[in-house]
């Protein structure tokens, strides 16, 4: 049993911690730190947002005229691109990872840091350094207006600047390889005493699986993306049908890899939508197993679907059938997530502040973009919907309405934890709202879009689907707005926020019983192992207006412990 | 609640459809009502295949049709529950003041997780299946197909008949099985006829065949769905379903009577050409051909050139030569050796020169125009000009259309 002066200084708000330990930009570029280097990340990726955010709302501006002459032609192509490059590599599958990953793991297995800091560091100057490429495609090799997905023979053709973007997405590579091994090795030699895999918060089984997509996949996109860069220099002839070469090769590489980063960028989403469900019901998260075991099938399934992104590239049609079956089989997966977590919510105690409302969202938003992946899987539908606005809208759906509602929901649930200070939550909810509504307003009409025939990449139209481009284009403003409004309520409570006690939300995993913002270790003292979803282990401490663990709370005051129900 | 709130989603604007006849940046072939979408128009009928798709103009269109929709509703059913659950536990279940306690629930059981694990699997199955068998159903080639060869490049589409004539908007024959056997002289491209459900993407260095039975005669909309360039979107023209093959032909052969030289050069160049080089002064992808034989010298990127028949065969075979100025390389144009010969290119060249002056030209007198009117090929006083021809045809078109 605690005293209440050991209590203070462990859970109560320290004069130190890791943003105020050393000062000074070294202590900072040369930090080991994962939670400083956690942060580099976030400012990092989220600036790469705005930036591809930025593009994507000048192509919505250029497409509310048919016949629009805002940008020529090849801006157009040069902008798409860009947007979907920037996005996919240099934020999408490093946000939620690297960002609140890096931050978060070593924390929840009570770790100092992640197995090898060195690496860690390292990782995050590989994304400057790749992103950096991609900046000098943009500044320096003539844009580039390839599609981010670099198909073959265009790319090899195109004068624009493939050389530097591909390079870019190579290094980009070895970054998220970094980060993946990091973690895979953390969790499976630095858990607590006692903390078992069945004691894993959900989102560290949503990043173990990630990570093994990470490891596996990502060396192939960088064999694919050297080899390109070969063809085009020297005419190698592996995908270049001049010289005996065939381009749908290409597509099954680059797909190879992918398609299984799909899943990088949703698994983690799923992970934090756990947390947040569970947390924010007060209960114990609904079938746990059936969560972890199905966040490890559909990193082993997310492998055998690329084909499905190719069923009109000319692949031969008994593959074609192949893919479509295990495709409807990630379904099952999904499925079974979404029902746990509604299962979750009932007889909870539901808080409905900003980040529990980003997690309702997302089940909504992940409803459809899951939903909608059954129509692009049956195959005969496909050839219809395949590179039409329907596809657009689909992924969409996934990875903004997806990756992006969970990473703005996680950020809103750690920021507490983060930076020692709370967010206005009136507003957070606002921003919500905002990133709901602008979401469904953008995307929904291009679903009608696309079944009725319009192809993606289009910078002319035809006229009939002007109507949907223009209240697409009209959500998009809202998004972004929405978005913007989000960060700003965030950045401003991270400086003038009022001060929060280390567990304000009562969760019970272990980060949460370091002080707010942490200490450069992490904990200064041994934190207790308990079940992550048993949240009758933190009890309320009214001097610190914060929850702690029972173990070190006044024995006076704890209330006893609930009956454990058991079916 | 409202459902005719989104009337802003109505599609048939007339006005907009007005302004693309007039548009002249409108360089693509599209159908002249340019609506193909006869059907329900308003979200309103969200639930009617015919809101979602444009009109079913193949025999395995209402195929596709009907698995979208039955995909549609159970997703729909299966989203209205999940929303509906969410939102009701959200209200009922709702934190009130302090009271952080959940009320005693379960947060395991098995036998309810395998229930819903596998019993959603079996809808899985049948959209497999029903995709699976109309997918193969799009495949099969019937035995009396009429073959198309379909050739896409940068940013044109070229369709050669069985007869040997060729053009560049696909007209086929209604309930004629088609193959279309196609291959790209470039890049990727795709071709997708939405009215039909069908698309095959076009890969260089080999064939690709797409198989269609059209069932109802009319203007439908083919586009090039595989990103391909600056001007992927221009890459766009029409299928014509013509209810008999005499129709079809009187759209797609060159008519012997009239057999000048720039004559057969004007389809060269519409076949050939017209998808970057324009003839009424303004600059695409190519430059325009009407003032070639107006200038006697051409500035190019190494200083001027002679305008001259050497010229213009070099320009065709051997593009990278001499390219004019302001054209970069990445517009640059594909050579045209082995594909149009030297007497290919002599009758362009007629062509090329008529334009600048008719009276240059051995029959000059008599009206371009690659289609004759009617049945009367002698007849000169048909048409006068292309343009022409195109804006008389879309003052009626309309029309026809609505009383369809």
């Amino acid at each position: 049993m605690a005293t209440a002066e050991i209590r203070n200084k462990i859970f109560g708000t320290p004069e130190t911690n890791y943003l105020n330990c050393t000062k000074g930009w070294k202590s900072w570029a040369f930090t080991l730190d994962h939670k400083r280097i956690g942060v580099m990340y976030l400012i990092g990726v989220t600036a790469a947002l705005f930036l591809a955010g930025a593009f994507a709302l000048v192509l919505r501006s250029h497409l509310i005229k048919f016949d629009s002459g805002m940008l020529s032609y090849d801006n157009y192509n040069k902008m798409f691109t860009l947007h979907g490059a920037v996005m996919v590599f240099a934020f999408i599958i490093p946000s939620v990872p690297a960002a609140l990953g890096n931050f978060v793991l070593p924390m929840m297995l009570g770790a100092k840091d992640v197995a090898f800091p060195r690496m860690n560091l390292a990782s995050f100057y590989l994304w400057i350094a790749g992103t950096g490429c991609l900046m000098a495609a943009i500044l320096f090799g003539g844009g580039l207006d390839t599609g981010w997905t670099f198909y073959t023979p265009y790319s090899i053709e195109t004068e624009t600047g493939v050389i530097y973007a591909t390079f870019g997405a190579f290094i980009l590579g070895f970054s998220s390889i970094f980060t993946g091994l990091n973690f895979l090795v953390t969790v499976n030699t630095m858990r607590s005493p006692g903390q078992s895999w069945f004691k894993l918060p959900l989102f560290l089984w949503s990043l173990y699986a990630t990570s093994i997509i990470q490891v596996l996949a990502t060396p192939v996109l960088g064999i694919t993306l050297l080899m390109l860069i070969a063809e085009k220099t020297m005419h190698i002839g592996i995908f270049d049908p001049r010289y005996g070469g065939d381009p749908v090769l290409f597509q099954h590489f680059f797909w190879f890899y992918s398609h299984p980063a799909v899943y990088i960028m949703i698994l983690p989403a799923m992970g934090i939508i756990s947390e947040l469900i569970s947390v924010y019901s007060q209960k114990r998260i609904f079938g746990y197993s059936f969560i972890a075991f199905s966040s490890v099938a559909i990193a082993l399934l997310g492998f055998l679907v690329w084909g499905h992104h190719m069923f009109t590239s000319g692949q031969s049609p008994i593959v074609t059938l192949i893919f479509s079956a295990i495709t409807f089989t990630v379904a099952i997966p999904s499925a079974v997530k979404v029902f746990n977590w509604l299962a979750t919510l009932f007889k909870g105690s539901i808080l409905l502040n900003t980040p529990m409302l980003y997690a309702l969202s997302f089940i909504f938003l992940f409803g459809i973009g899951g939903l909608t992946g059954l129509f692009l899987g049956a195959l005969s539908v496909d050839i219809h919907l395949h590179d039409t606005y329907f596809v657009v809208a689909h992924f969409h759906f996934v990875m903004v309405g997806g990756t992006l509602t969970a990473l703005l929901g996680g950020l809103y649930h750690w920021w507490p934890k983060m930076f020692g200070r709370m967010y206005n939550d009136a507003l957070g909810r606002i921003g919500c709202a905002l990133v709901f509504i602008g979401f469904n307003v953008t995307f929904f009409p291009q679903f009608v879009m696309g079944a009725r025939g319009m192809p993606r990449r289009y910078a002319s139209y035809d006229p009939e689907f002007q109507i949907f481009h223009q209240i697409s284009t009209a959500g998009a403003f809202v998004l972004g707005i929405g978005i913007l409004m989000a960060y700003a309520v965030l950045i401003y409570a991270a400086f003038k926020g009022p001060k929060c006690g280390s567990n304000p939300f009562r969760a019970a995993s272990m980060e949460w019983q370091s002080s707010s913002p942490p200490d450069f270790h992490n904990f200064i003292h041994q934190p207790t192992m308990n079940d992550p979803y048993d949240f009758d282990s933190q009890v309320y401490d009214e001097e610190l207006d914060t929850f702690i663990p029972r173990e070190f709370a006044d024995p006076d005051k704890v209330p006893p412990r609930k009956e454990p129900v058991h079916h | 609640m409202n459902l005719h709130l989104p009337l802003l989603l109505q599609t048939s604007n007339e006005e907009i459809i007005k302004r693309v006849e007039e548009s002249t940046l409108s360089g693509t072939k599209v159908p002249q009502s340019s609506i193909e979408h006869e059907g329900a128009s308003s979200f309103a009928q969200f639930y009617d295949s015919s809101y979602w798709f444009p009109e079913q103009a193949s025999t395995f269109a209402s195929s596709v049709d009907f698995l979208y929709m039955w995909i549609f509703w159970v997703s729909t059913i299966f989203f209205i529950a999940i929303v509906v659950a969410m939102v009701y536990f959200c209200v009922k279940y709702r934190r009130k003041g302090d009271k952080i306690e959940p009320l005693p629930s379960s947060s395991h059981n098995t036998l309810i997780e395998i229930a819903w694990s596998v019993g959603p699997s079996v809808l899985l199955v049948y959209m497999f299946f029903a995709g699976a068998s109309g997918y193969f159903d799009s495949k099969i080639s019937t035995e009396n197909a009429e073959e198309i060869y379909v050739t896409a490049s940068r940013w044109n589409w070229v369709f050669t008949y069985p007869n040997g004539d060729s053009s560049s908007e696909l007209h086929l024959v209604k309930n004629q099985p088609t193959k279309l056997i196609m291959q790209s002289t470039d890049v990727l491209h795709s071709m997708f006829i939405p009215a039909f459900r069908q698309k095959m993407d076009i890969v260089p260095g080999r064939y690709t065949y797409a198989y269609m039975v059209p069932t109802k005669s009319g203007q439908y909309r083919l586009s090039c769905t595989e990103y391909c360039g600056r001007e992927h979107s221009k890459m766009r023209t029409l299928a014509e379903v013509h209810d008999t093959p005499e129709e079809r032909q009187e759209n797609t052969q060159w008519l012997e009577d009239e057999y000048y030289p720039w004559k057969n050069g004007e389809r060269i160049y519409k076949i050939n050409c017209s998808g970057c080089h324009k003839v009424n002064g303004e600059a695409a992808t190519g430059p325009a051909l009407n003032l070639l034989y107006s200038m006697e010298e051409r500035p190019v990127m190494d200083g001027k050139v002679a305008v001259n028949e050497e010229y213009v065969l070099e320009s065709i075979w051997f593009p990278a030569a001499k390219v004019v100025e302001g054209y970069g390389p990445v517009s640059k144009m594909n050579s045209f050796k082995g594909k149009l010969t030297q007497d290919d290119v002599n009758q362009v060249i007629a062509y090329l020169k008529y334009l600048n002056n008719p009276a240059d030209v051995a029959g000059g007198d008599i009206a371009s125009g690659l289609r004759a009117e009617g049945g009367d090929s002698g007849s000169s006083e048909a048409a006068t000009t292309t343009e022409e021809v195109k804006t008389e045809a879309s003052e009626e078109e309309p029309a026809t259309a609505g009383d369809a």
